[in-house]
């Protein structure tokens, strides 16, 4: 037996196995009942070498298509500078554990500061936690502060223009925790104010969960609202896209307690869904019911300033079923992904990125009406980079002939004839041209 | 690695006018971002660091010199499964073919990939024993939290609603009553015996009609495998309760022993440890989660499943609801499937035993000089209760920092609960014997140390980039971004 993840010669084995006073690796196994030991082969195909495997993922990667993307619905197709993955190959960074000797992880204790200063100045909140899963559990685990926050209320408010996809995870969470959730109506695209005016006034609401820009890509006007929320002791929790922070109000200037929301906006490639990070910034004031890991600076023996995990009193290692949440891990290396993005992209760039997806999206929305065969789902309603249309024909069939004639994912479907459209600074002029073009064609 | 410290924060090396990207030029500048409400636009200017290509580059270079990895030395870290994160994984998994594709996109254009993902479910059934899996959940905690979510929606659809309590042993790690208390059951504690199993007298009384179900590492926290499972498991389905295998300690079974063969009902599976993809200096993972027949109704939304020779993502209205925005973290469960395949059947049930002899022989070799307070043959891991001799007043701490001087990762240290001075070894199948016997003799040596010159063992580590750093500081008066760090100086 040789293989090459395994050092160990029969030499090795036999005297090893002397060490330890058995006869045979079984041996080791002794304790185990027979009855409950495997005795054969697994049903697993047979190992592959280097060549093979390259194959093997080269077949699979042929049953995949690379397309135009005009969707974005959660996961957005942004620009991501080749520099990122050559760092994060760095195995110092890749192979390491979660930084709990300091002394030998002041890489990724550093990184982590970076990411919390970043974010934070992003979303301009006082603190951010070393990030999470992504931005579906972030608002979840938001959520849940919220509720612990108001000890005596489980009732969260949250406004049915979030993107579906996070309140499906939402409601999950809520279900289990024993959380309430209930609706703030939609209209016109954006959140009802009446309404969330008339179940806020209960005074029964730990928290109030929005969106900006909302699913169907709307930059809603929030004056007032964590006013409002606050007169009734209620959390006001905005879940933004990370990208569009760099030049939309912030979660801060809106007088939010929590922001949350998924970074991959700032330059993950999509890579069918994940990995992502979340991230879950908050008030000062809060930081102890902030779920996860959080990075903080100290000095070391020789008075250097230095690095390490802190707050920990906070988490489930110490605190088990009293935990603030079960994570106990973080987003670690996307974190790094997107700390280096900040780094690389800085004000000017995150701005340009926003202010090429803004012309790119306009323009496109622009052209499409021009056909005659589109119109605003909500018209005059401001967008960044996505947005919804109403589409005078078979939407299934436009996919259909856009993914075969123009090698594009034409949005994502909405109900009956509504179809929600993005553009970023990926798309050129000549292919948001071309598309409208082969759009005119098949309607 | 590299001793000397670097400690420069990117903010540090920032200029007003410089840039480290290029993007495209904007051929349609007559729409305007100005044109949007300025009621709507960030006010506050952003304050992100200016910096050019080479120096972002030298920088978060020279921050990774100062950072240990698997691949920078043996890393012994009890219950974490630091195996060799194999090259070839890390080249599969940036495939242009995968990772320019949209979650949402037309599920004709993604057969690949959700083929990838069918096959990676079936043979983490296989080499579980149990029927079917979700690779949804993003870590081992996710993972644990989604399949209490299954117990208890198996149990809500059988209209048995007063089960909302689970067992949990007290040598568990705090992730399981964590997971619990966010699932919304309440805890019931097991005692052990002084062999570390679960005590089957405690349990027999905590079991009623109001338990969900009981939560087990095994082999447990201490390496130990719990041999009465058949007992265990039979008598928690007698009483109505399911089941459920934490994988922490999944990588000793591989080769001899499935979770699904020893009576459990659900489980995670920590593809970061037993599967070899890369921690990441802590995330991200993916924790997987299987279930016996009966149960798979119950598995998060959305499902892969296979329709004749196509591959689709459906929802169930009898499923538990989504723990995640689409698929699970994509990336990992693409290194999961190379290391699957690349190991293949002929290996695979190698993994276990090697571990298992790697453990045993540092167990036995050290056993003179460190307290080894439950013997026999250990699992993958096994537990050290510090120093033999205890008249030094080197502690477990101080054995671990000194074990950094010399290029070693530490054990885990302090957990499990159970023993004052605990030290956790765990050494993966991959490591040499020449590795090990380095290691060994480290120890040894150390544990001289400790006799010679106390003083010097509680004051390492001595030669990494920094010394002991000042954790109560910390956490008494928190600094945790650069806007506050300005502030201190």
């Amino acid at each position: 037996m040789s293989y090459k993840f395994f050092p160990h010669t029969d030499d090795d084995i036999r005297s090893m196995l002397s060490t330890c006073g058995e006869r045979s690796l079984e041996d080791l196994y002794k304790d185990i009942p027979n009855e409950l030991v495997l005795h054969r082969d697994y049903d697993i195909p047979e190992a592959l070498s280097e060549i093979e495997l390259r194959k093997c993922f080269d077949q699979l990667g042929a049953m995949n298509t690379s397309l135009a993307c005009f969707i974005g619905a959660g996961c957005y197709d942004h620009y991501s500078p080749s520099v990122i993955d050559s760092i994060l190959s760095r195995s110092e960074f890749l192979t390491s554990y979660t930084p709990y000797q300091a002394e030998i992880s002041q890489g990724t204790l550093q990184y982590i500061f970076e990411y919390q200063s970043m974010m934070t100045e992003l979303t301009g909140m006082e603190v951010s936690n070393a990030s999470m899963y992504d931005g579906c559990t972030a608002t979840a685990e938001a959520m849940m502060m919220a509720v612990a926050n108001a000890k005596k209320r489980n009732k969260v408010l949250v406004s049915e223009t979030i993107n579906p996809i996070v309140l499906r995870v939402v409601d999950t969470y809520a279900k289990f925790h024993g959380i309430e959730v209930e609706r703030i109506a939609a209209k016109d695209g954006v959140t009802c104010r009446a309404d969330f005016e008339a179940k806020i006034a209960k005074g029964d609401v730990a928290g109030v969960i929005v969106a900006a820009p909302n699913f169907y890509g709307i930059v809603e006007d929030y004056t007032g609202w964590a006013d409002l929320c606050h007169d009734n002791k209620a959390l006001f929790i905005m879940n933004c896209n990370a990208s569009s922070l760099g030049v939309l109000k912030t979660p801060a200037e809106w007088g939010a307690d929590i922001a949350v929301g998924d970074g991959q906006s700032l330059g993950i490639p999509m890579n069918f869904g994940g990995p992502f990070v979340g991230y879950l910034c908050t008030s000062k004031k809060l930081i102890r019911k902030m779920p996860g890991r959080i990075v903080g600076a100290t000095k070391d023996m020789d008075g250097k300033r230095t690095f390490v995990l802190t707050l920990q009193a906070r988490e489930q290692h110490i605190r088990r079923e009293k935990a603030t949440s079960n994570i106990c891990s973080n987003q670690s290396l996307m974190a790094l992904y997107v700390t280096i993005y900040m780094a690389l992209m800085g004000k000017q760039g995150l701005r340009e990125v926003n202010e090429m997806s803004y012309s790119n999206a306009h323009y496109l929305a622009d052209k499409l009406l021009e056909t005659g065969k589109f119109e605003m789902a909500y018209p005059g309603k401001p967008f960044l980079h996505e947005f919804a249309v109403k589409v005078k024909g078979d939407i299934d069939a436009l996919q259909q002939g856009m993914l075969d004639k123009a090698q594009a994912q034409f949005g994502l479907k909405l109900d009956g004839d509504t179809l929600l459209l993005c553009a970023t600074e990926t798309l050129s002029k000549e292919e948001i041209d071309n598309a409208v073009k082969v759009c005119n064609s098949l309607l | 690695m590299n001793n000397v410290y670097y400690g420069k924060l990117i903010f540090e090396l920032s200029k007003e006018g410089r840039r480290g990207y290029s993007l495209p030029e904007n051929k349609l500048n007559n729409y305007k971002l100005a044109d949007m409400p300025e009621a709507l636009m960030r006010q506050r200017e952003l304050d992100l660091p200016q910096v050019d290509e080479l120096t972002v580059v030298r920088h978060y270079t020279n921050m990774s010199n100062n950072n240990f990895g698997v691949d920078t030395g043996f890393y012994p870290l009890g219950s974490c499964t630091m195996k060799y994160n194999p090259k070839i994984n890390e080249e599969m998994c940036h495939h242009y073919a995968f990772t320019r594709l949209h979650p949402l996109q037309n599920e004709n254009t993604v057969q690949g990939a959700l083929k990838l993902y069918y096959e990676l479910q079936n043979m983490l059934s296989e080499l579980s024993g149990l029927s079917e899996f979700t690779l949804n959940p993003f870590a081992g905690a996710h993972g644990e939290l989604t399949g209490l979510m299954v117990m208890r929606t198996y149990h809500a659809s059988r209209g048995d609603n007063k089960r909302t309590k689970v067992i949990i042993p007290d040598s568990a790690h705090g992730t399981n009553p964590a997971s619990a208390a966010v699932c919304g059951l309440d805890v019931v504690v097991v005692k052990s015996r002084p062999d570390g199993t679960v005590d089957v007298e405690d349990l027999k009384p905590l079991l009623n009609d109001e338990i969900a179900g009981m939560m087990m590492t095994n082999p447990n926290t201490l390496g130990i495998f719990e041999h009465n499972i058949a007992e265990i498991a039979s008598l928690v389905h007698e009483a109505g309760g399911l089941m459920y295998y934490d994988g922490a300690n999944l990588n000793p079974m591989l080769g001899m022993c499935r979770p699904g063969d020893l009576g459990f009902d659900i489980m995670h599976i920590n593809l970061h440890k037993t599967f070899s993809t890369p921690h990441g200096g802590g995330g991200p993972g993916d924790g997987p989660v299987g279930v016996r027949a009966g149960l798979e109704d119950f598995l998060p939304n959305p499902h892969v499943v296979k329709d004749g020779d196509r591959y689709t993502l459906t929802f169930n209205d009898k499923s538990l609801g989504s723990v995640s925005g689409f698929v699970g973290n994509y990336g990992v469960i693409m290194r999961a499937y190379a290391y699957i395949r690349t190991i293949g059947k002929e290996n695979m049930r190698m993994v276990g035993p090697l571990a298992v002899l790697n453990a045993n022989y540092i167990k036995e070799s050290l056993k003179d000089c460190f307290e080894l307070p439950i013997g026999g043959v250990c699992k993958h891991e096994f537990v050290f209760d510090g120093l033999k001799d205890k008249s030094t007043g080197v502690t477990t701490l101080d054995v671990a920092k000194r074990l950094l001087d010399y290029g070693f990762h530490a054990p885990t240290i302090y957990f499990p609960l159970l023993f004052h001075e605990a030290l956790m070894i765990e050494p993966t199948e991959n490591e040499s014997k020449e590795t090990l016997d380095g290691f060994i003799e480290v120890m040894r040596t150390i544990a001289r140390e400790a006799k010679e010159q106390p003083d010097m063992v509680k004051s390492a580590p001595h030669t990494t980039p920094v010394r002991r750093l000042d954790d109560t500081q910390a956490a008494l008066h928190p600094v945790v971004n650069y806007a506050e760090l300005k502030l201190e100086n």
